[in-house]
């Protein structure tokens, strides 16, 4: 199969992911869309490993990589969110002004 | 038709038609359900490139352990938290499918332009069977992962448990007595109040 398959079908989730990110307001819907922008990376990864055979291995431990600190991401982002919750009874992301100057 | 194409047509239908259900579901369990999907798609995509390791992961602890955490932070939070479509920043909403496009455009062109760059590593598939050669998948990204890559796993093991500590400290809810001290008032002194 032809590489660009994969770094096409990698480009159209992370775009998707972006537009989740800058468009949605509730900030758990945020980081879902970020874990779809980190899940378009890894597709990256994954095919140029594919592509350059026994010695491209490194793309699929970085892929191991980028799911390990995703989840770290995942556990401080909704600790966050909760904590913004409990503190102002919302998890719209317009309403976090605090440090707005 | 090549089998291998029609399952990655298949694949690429189902992951980017959940990933679009996921920017238009107004309810944010069903958002977290349509991802769930999309990396179940993006499994197959990994499998299709003879990464057997990173699909399994994919699914265990991707679809799997973080999807189960973000559902019940989205059931904690109560799950009639529904967006309003009211736009603060007017035109927000268009900007951002603008630069979405144009990103998109972008990374298309350099996907379709950028696979002759490399001409000399031959196609997918023949680079599959080459990787199937030798000591297979998994031994392998082991002897990768725990040689030449051994201070970067070393350094996410350390991140892994700063998060976690930092995750327990930040949900952590402070009692009212430790509170109070730490604002300096005594708890005798509100006690007798």
């Amino acid at each position: 199969m032809p590489i660009s398959y994969f770094l096409v079908l990698s480009a159209l989730l992370f775009s998707v992911g972006v537009y989740g990110v800058l468009a949605r307001q509730n900030a758990v819907l945020v980081l879902l869309s970020i874990e779809l922008m980190l899940n378009a990376v890894n597709i990256n990864l994954v095919a140029f490993s594919a592509f350059f055979g026994s010695e491209g291995v490194g793309g699929q431990v970085f892929a191991l990589f980028v799911i390990a600190v995703a989840a770290a991401e995942v556990g401080v982002g909704l600790a966050i969110v909760i904590l913004l919750f409990r503190n102002r009874q919302t998890v719209d992301v317009d309403e976090m002004s605090y440090m707005k100057w | 038709m090549n089998l291998e194409v029609v399952i990655f047509g298949v694949m690429f239908v189902v992951a980017l038609g959940c990933s679009l259900a996921m920017l238009f579901a107004p309810n944010a369990v069903h958002v977290a359900l349509f991802l769930v999907g999309a990396q179940m798609a993006l499994a197959l995509a990994f499998l299709l490139q003879g990464a057997f390791f990173v699909a399994a992961i994919q699914i265990i602890v991707y679809a799997g352990a973080i999807m189960v955490l973000f559902l019940f932070v989205i059931m904690l939070l109560g799950i009639d938290l529904r967006e309003s479509l009211i736009e603060p920043l007017t035109g927000q909403r268009g900007v951002a499918l603008g630069l979405g496009a144009v990103l998109a455009v972008g990374l298309v062109f350099v996907g379709v332009q950028g696979a002759d760059l490399a001409a000399g590593g031959g196609d997918g598939a023949a680079a599959l069977t080459e990787l199937n050669q030798g000591p297979g998948n998994v031994k392998a990204l082991a002897r990768a992962l725990f040689s030449r890559y051994l201070l970067p796993f070393e350094v996410t093991s350390i991140l892994l448990v700063v998060a976690m500590v930092g995750v327990m400290v930040l949900a952590r809810r402070i009692s009212a007595v430790e509170n109070d001290r730490r604002a300096g008032v005594p708890a005798a002194e509100e006690e007798a109040a």
